[in-house]
């Protein structure tokens, strides 16, 4: 992850060289993030924050694997669904992957057009990312009925090692509480993108700020965050 | 004045249309490959190379192209990224604490060894 926005980064700002500028923003006596935003900097601070709390919980997750003498069950077969007569391995998480991902792709064409100031455009991908983002929820809430009904609790399952329950409502049900509240969320920018508060610079509610478009980014930055995490839970969950 | 200045950051972030296209059908087809990874069942050392590849590569176009790190200011991608070395110590440890764990349940625990 490093690495790859490192190494474009490095082509693409010939101009600043590297740690020196650096070194020049965080000691000029002014604000540290130049051309950045309070609030874009508050929601990169926030998501390095939640980005270390559900790093506790993946840690935690191969601390538990990794030092029970129990087998740990085959997520494979889990989370298998039989379709038509036929068992597809890891189908449904498989099906949210691609959903999350869709909904991060129509959030990322969403800001783009905020910046472009095309307000029905913005608000209707908007929409399509809180739908997508819902049904991701809804196959969340169909998976944990399943598992529940076969028999996983936190404190055991029918196949393995009883830390698997644990570890799967816990982590799962983070993300999910995640990605609800960005449902919440994208709803209530669309609203405001439709009504044109962006526009007409209107205050906020809570804020008493003048509205700007920025508010879409930020916006998609938290919900870029929920897609992101769900790559490693597919990878280290789901996968391993 | 404000509006200028808000309209001047806004083209910050302007990228075409086409990027995220591209991004996106990217991120579809690492998806389908880390789950061929599972539908073929690979085993071992290729299994989870795969699987840590297909992650790091997606990780990294989420976050260099949708959350536009690539195109931010050098100190903010800094004070992100670096405190996350933080995970990559905490994993090591972990990793040495299990192995210990596991050894005394064998040592002492195990029922039928």
């Amino acid at each position: 992850m490093a690495e790859q926005a490192f190494s474009s980064l490095e082509t693409d700002r010939a101009d600043s060289s590297g740690l020196r500028s650096i070194a020049a923003d965080f000691s000029s006596d002014r604000t540290a993030f130049r051309n950045v935003s309070w609030g874009k900097a508050m929601m990169w601070i926030f998501l390095l924050s939640d980005t270390f709390v559900f790093s506790s919980f993946l840690i935690a997750y191969m601390t538990a694997r990794m030092s029970t003498t129990v087998p740990w069950p085959n997520a494979s077969e889990v989370f298998a669904l039989t379709i038509g007569g036929v068992t597809l391995p890891l189908i449904l998480i498989a099906i949210m992957t691609f959903v999350l991902i869709s909904s991060s792709g129509t959030m990322a064409m969403a800001v783009n057009f905020a910046y472009r100031r095309e307000r029905r455009k913005t608000a209707a991908l908007m929409l399509a990312t809180a739908l997508l983002g819902a049904s991701f929820v809804g196959m969340q809430a169909f998976e944990w009925t399943k598992l529940i009904h076969e028999g996983v609790r936190p404190w055991g399952n029918p196949w393995g090692a009883a830390q698997f329950g644990s570890t799967f409502f816990m982590i799962t049900g983070f993300h999910g509480t995640h990605v609800t509240f960005g449902v919440i969320f994208l709803l209530i920018i669309a609203r405001k993108v439709w009504r044109g508060d962006f526009d007409q610079e209107r205050r906020g509610f809570f804020t008493s700020r003048k509205g700007r478009y920025e508010a879409v980014e930020i916006m998609g930055l938290y919900w870029h965050f929920v897609d992101l995490v769900w790559v490693f839970i597919f990878a280290f969950f789901y996968l391993w | 004045m404000a509006q200028a200045a808000a309209h001047s950051q806004a083209k910050g972030q302007q990228h075409p249309i086409r990027l995220y296209l591209v991004v996106w059908a990217w991120l579809f087809i690492l998806s389908a490959c880390s789950y061929l990874v599972d539908y073929y069942q690979l085993e071992g050392i290729l299994r989870y190379s795969l699987i840590l590849l297909f992650m790091m590569l997606k990780a990294g176009l989420i976050v260099a192209v949708f959350m536009h790190m690539a195109w931010e200011r050098l100190s903010l991608v800094y004070a992100i990224l670096v405190p996350m070395s933080a995970v990559f110590v905490f994993v090591a440890i972990m990793v040495l604490e299990s192995d210990y764990t596991l050894l005394s349940r064998l040592t002492f625990f195990a029922p039928d060894i």
